[in-house]
């Protein structure tokens, strides 16, 4: 599972910093037909979790409502460098993760 | 019957539906399970859909929560509730006094024109709610594209 994740590179201590993630997934509703009348079954990335320095500081249960190629975005305050640590898992089991450093000045 | 009670009585009557509305949660068996009966008032959420969305298969949506997001005080978690997609709980948003400001945005689904519903839990326990209401011109799950 392709992501692109936007974490700021560098971030004065204390501010409030912008995460966007961007997943490419189905996000199977579960409630679409194929080309033959079999029902498609759901796949949805049901958890995503985003850790800083090992500390969760945001979780998302998500949903077939929410649309193909999840978008979420959030904020969080940069207390200290390192790293972000995005994961997430789907209906079938898949699992994506991905990490993104930071540098907080000041 | 004098004019002027008959005045008086039309504005109440009139007054009644709209005092009502706001005081009862529209979802209010399917947020019973996170508020556990708790009161949820209207406010602090804000909850931003375009009014017309020419497709249901991705909303943009916006909640924010009027929140100093301390340790003190802070938002722990953000439910979103459709009115009428097959599953009405789309999304769950946990947060923390770490996340430094109450925003989210994403995209959501949705199956046709709709009041969709933002509950936020907050540290002291409390519950606020939003609303907002989008006229969907082609509806989500119902193409078979």
């Amino acid at each position: 599972m392709a992501a692109k994740i936007q974490v700021p590179r560098e971030a004065k201590r204390g501010e409030i910093i912008e995460i966007r993630i961007l997943i490419q997934h189905p996000m199977e509703t579960g409630y679409r037909h194929d080309d033959v009348g079999h029902l498609i079954k759901r796949n949805v990335i049901n958890v995503l979790s985003c850790r800083y320095n090992g500390v969760e500081v945001f979780r998302a249960d998500l949903s077939s409502g929410i649309s193909a190629n999840p978008y979420v975005q959030f904020y969080t305050v940069a207390e200290a460098s390192g790293d972000f640590e995005f994961t997430w898992i789907d209906d079938e089991g898949l699992q994506g993760s991905e990490r993104q450093s930071i540098v907080v000045k000041g | 019957m004098k004019r002027r009670d008959f005045l008086a009585g039309l504005a109440g009557s009139l007054a009644l539906p709209g005092t009502a509305l706001a005081q009862v949660d529209p979802l209010d068996p399917l947020v019973g399970g996170v508020t556990n009966g708790a009161p949820v008032k209207k406010g602090k959420v804000t909850l931003v859909l375009p009014q017309l969305a020419d497709n249901g298969n991705s909303v943009p949506i916006r909640i924010t929560v009027d929140s100093p997001m301390t340790e003190a005080d802070h938002v722990k978690s953000i439910h979103l509730y459709s009115e009428r997609n097959p599953v009405r709980n789309m999304a769950n948003f946990y947060l923390g006094p770490r996340a430094g400001k109450a925003e989210i945005n994403s995209r959501v689904r949705l199956a046709g024109s709709q009041r969709v519903t933002a509950v936020a839990k907050l540290s002291d326990g409390s519950f606020w709610y939003d609303t907002a209401s989008v006229v969907v011109t082609l509806s989500a799950c119902l193409d078979e594209s």
